[in-house]
C-alpha cells in the first residue's frame, strides 16, 4: 500500500530546473532511499514534500490526501516529520526542551489555559514528558537530557534531531543525509536504529543518503537521481549495477 | 554543589526545582511584602516605579528574549495603555474593569502591529516598530478630544470598590500584586506549548515550521501578549505620573525598555527584574555623580542618554547574556570551585546551519 505518492514533480529556480518530472511512491512500512551525485535534487525533493518550496507542476498525495497546496506547518500535523542536512536544532535550549517542542502538534491547550496553567495544561505537560522519555530511551540520549544543544558534539546533535522528529509521532520520517558527519561506528548504530524505527515504531522512512553501505543495508527500495531527473528505481542491488547510475557517478 | 534527584515528571513542571529555591524566593517575597513597614514614602514610590518597569519588561522580554523579535516601539504600548485607561476612568468605567479593558485594547493593537511585522526581522523590524511608535505619538498629540493633545489629561485617582489606592502603601501593593501575576503568567507560558513555540521561532524558523508551528500565528500572539503586558504597565504608569502628556512617552522610553531587557539578560525572567532594578538605580546614580564629579562633567549636554547608550554597548560587547548571565556564571564558579573551566561559556564556532532552505 502506498503511503506517499508524487506525480511529475517539477521545480525550477531561475533558469535551473532543480527537479524535472519526478514521480515516485513510498510504500507503507518500507525504507525508501534517494541517492545521486551532488546537485541531483535530492534535498530539493524533501523541501518540496515539506512544502518549503512551491511546486511548479505536478502533485503530491500523502495517505490519500492531496498536499500540494497545504501550508508547511500543516505537514507536520498530517504526520510527516523531517531532519535537516546540517541539523536545525533549537541551539539555546536543552535536549529535553527540543524534544518537547516537537510535541507542539499534539497540544490540546490554548493560550488562555497555558497562561493560567490550568490542570489540563499540567496533565498535558506530564504526558508530553512521559512520551519524550520513551524516545530518549529508544535512542540512548539519557546522559544529554539536560544539556544545551550548543555544547553537544555533531554526532549527538544528529541523533537529537532524529529523536525530535520521532517525538512528532509521524507516519513518514524524512531523513536528510543522516550519516553525514558521523564516524563509521555511529553510522552502524544508525542503521540499527533505522531498522528499529521501522519495525518497532511502524514508521515509514524516506532518506537522502550518500553512504552506499548504509543505503544497501537498510533500504527496501532506492531511487537514483541525476540533474534533477529520476534515473532508476529498484532494490539496492539493481540500482548499484544499473548502467545509467554507474554512468552518472563514474562518467562514460 | 547541589544534585537534584528527579523521581517524577512533576518536578520538571513545578515552578521551583528544589527546596533551596523555595526558601530564597520565599524570603524575597517576605521582604517585598514587609517593605512598607521599614521604608519611607519616597523609596516606596521608587519601588512601585521599579515594579511598573518590570511589568513592561516582562512583555518586552517575551518578544525580544524569547521570540527573537526586536521592538523599538514599546513606549507606544505603554502610552496606549495609559491613555486608554485614563480615558476609560474619565468616562466613569470602574478601575477594576478599566485595567483589563485597556490591556485587552493594547493586545489588539499589538496583534495588528504584528501582522505587517511577519515578514521582517532584525533591523527592519526595529525600524518598522520605531515608525509605529512615531505614528502612535502623532495620534496622541492630535486626537485632542480624547487625549487632550499637548495639554495632556489628568488621571483620576485609582479607587477599588470605594477604597482609594492613591496612597504610597496601597499603590505599592497594587504594583507588586500585578507584577507577581505578570511573572506568574509568563512563567506558566514558558512551561507550556505556547512559550516553547516562541523559543522555537527564535532559534530556527525553518525547524519550527517543520515541527508544525504556525509562524504567523505565533509571532502575532507574541506581539499581542507583549503589547498587553506593556499596556498593563502603562495603566499603572498613568497613576504614577498622575498627569498624562505626550512627552512622557518618547523614543527614549522605548530604548530604556530595550536596555532593561538586554542589560538584565535576554531569555530570562530574572533578567527583567535585574534590568528594572538597574534602570531604576541608574538615574539616581547619575544624579549623585553630577554632584560629586567636577562641574564641567555634570554640565555635558545629553549626559544621561549618553551613559545609557554606552552601558548598552558595553554589555553587548562584554556580557551579551546580561546581569543574569553573569550571575549564572558566578554561581557555576562557586559550584565547581576549584574546577571551573574558563572555556565553559566561550562562544563556540557553530556548525553550519541549513542554508539551502530559503
Amino acid at each position: 500500500m502506498s503511503l506517499f505518492e508524487a506525480h511529475d514533480l517539477s521545480v525550477s529556480f531561475g533558469g535551473i530546473k532543480a527537479v524535472r518530472d519526478v514521480s515516485f511512491t513510498i510504500r507503507s512500512g518500507e525504507v525508501f532511499s534517494i541517492i545521486g551525485p551532488n546537485g541531483a535534487g535530492k534535498t530539493t525533493i524533501f523541501n518540496l514534500v515539506s512544502r518549503f518550496y512551491e511546486t511548479d507542476s505536478g502533485s503530491m498525495a500523502f495517505d490519500g490526501v492531496d498536499i500540494t497546496g497545504v501550508p508547511p506547518h500543516r505537514i507536520a500535523e498530517m504526520g510527516i516529520a523531517r531532519t535537516f542536512q546540517n541539523t536545525e536544532l533549537f541551539e539555546h535550549e536543552t535536549v529535553l526542551t527540543n524534544l518537547l517542542i516537537a510535541h507542539h502538534v499534539h497540544r490540546r491547550t490554548n493560550l488562555v489555559t497555558d497562561l493560567l496553567f490550568l490542570p489540563g495544561a499540567r496533565r498535558q505537560e506530564l504526558d508530553f514528558r512521559r512520551r519524550v522519555e520513551d524516545v530518549i530511551d529508544l535512542l540512548d540520549l539519557q546522559s544529554y537530557r539536560e544539556q544545551p544543544i550548543g555544547g553537544l558534539a555533531y554526532g549527538v546533535r544528529k541523533m537529537v534531531e532524529i529523536a525530535r522528529a520521532l517525538c512528532l509521532e509521524p507516519k513518514l520520517l524524512l531523513l536528510d543525509e543522516p550519516s553525514s558527519g558521523l564516524n563509521p561506528e555511529e553510522t552502524e548504530d544508525l542503521s540499527f536504529w533505522i531498522e528499529d524505527i521501522v519495525e518497532d515504531l511502524g514508521i515509514t522512512v524516506a532518506m537522502v543518503e550518500h553512504d552506499m553501505n548504509l543505503v544497501a543495508t537498510v533500504s527496501d527500495r532506492v531511487m537514483a537521481m541525476a540533474d534533477g531527473a529520476e534515473l532508476a528505481t529498484g532494490n539496492p542491488t539493481e540500482i548499484q549495477n544499473h548502467p545509467d547510475v554507474l554512468r552518472a557517478y563514474l562518467g562514460d | 554543589m547541589r544534585f537534584v534527584l528527579k523521581t517524577n515528571y512533576a518536578q520538571d513542571v513545578n515552578l521551583f526545582l528544589h527546596n533551596g529555591q523555595r526558601f530564597w524566593y520565599g524570603l524575597l517575597a517576605l521582604a517585598v511584602l514587609l517593605a512598607p513597614l521599614g521604608l519611607d514614602r519616597f523609596y516606596l514610590g521608587e519601588f512601585a516605579y521599579l515594579y511598573i518597569w518590570a511589568i513592561a519588561g516582562v512583555g518586552l522580554m517575551l518578544l525580544v528574549g524569547y521570540t527573537g523579535l526586536v521592538s523599538l516601539g514599546h513606549a507606544a504600548f505603554l502610552a496606549i495603555g495609559a491613555y486608554a485607561h485614563a480615558w476609560l476612568l474619565t468616562q466613569g468605567v470602574p478601575f477594576v474593569l478599566s485595567v483589563p479593558l485597556a490591556t485587552a485594547f493594547c493586545a489588539v493593537i499589538g496583534y495588528l502591529v504584528g501582522l505587517p511585522a511577519l515578514r521582517m526581522t532584525g533591523i527592519y523590524l526595529a525600524i518598522a516598530t520605531l515608525a509605529f511608535e512615531r505614528i502612535a505619538a502623532w495620534v496622541i498629540e492630535h486626537w485632542e478630544s480624547v487625549t487632550g493633545g499637548h495639554f495632556g489629561m489628568r488621571v483620576p485617582d485609582p479607587t477599588v470598590f470605594g477604597m482609594s489606592l492613591d496612597g504610597p502603601v496601597p499603590f505599592y501593593y497594587l504594583c507588586l500584586g500585578i507584577l507577581s501575576l505578570s511573572l506568574f503568567a509568563a512563567l506558566n507560558l514558558l512551561r507550556s506549548p505556547t512559550g516553547r513555540a516562541f523559543i522555537a521561532v527564535r532559534d530556527s524558523e525553518v525547524s519550527a515550521e517543520s515541527m508544525g508551528i504556525n509562524l504567523a500565528r505565533t509571532k502575532c500572539t507574541a506581539f499581542a501578549l507583549s503589547a498587553a503586558f506593556s499596556g498593563l504597565a502603562g495603566t499603572l504608569f498613568s497613576h504614577r505620573i498622575g498627569y498624562l502628556a505626550p512627552d512622557a512617552f518618547t523614543v527614549q522610553t522605548s530604548i530604556q525598555l530595550l536596555l532593561m531587557v538586554v542589560v538584565g539578560g535576554l531569555g530570562s525572567l530574572q533578567g527583567v527584574v535585574y534590568g528594572a532594578i538597574f534602570l531604576g538605580l541608574l538615574p539616581q546614580a547619575i544624579a549623585i555623580g553630577r554632584d560629586v564629579l567636577p562641574q564641567w562633567i555634570g554640565e555635558i549636554p545629553g549626559l544621561e542618554p549618553g551613559i545609557f547608550g554606552a552601558i548598552l554597548v558595553l554589555f553587548l560587547i562584554f556580557e551579551p547574556l546580561g546581569i543574569h548571565g553573569r550571575w549564572v556564571k558566578v554561581r557555576l564558579w562557586f559550584d565547581q570551585f576549584p574546577l571551573y573551566r574558563r572555556a565553559t561559556y566561550k562562544r563556540q564556532r557553530s556548525y553550519l546551519r541549513t542554508e539551502r532552505v530559503r
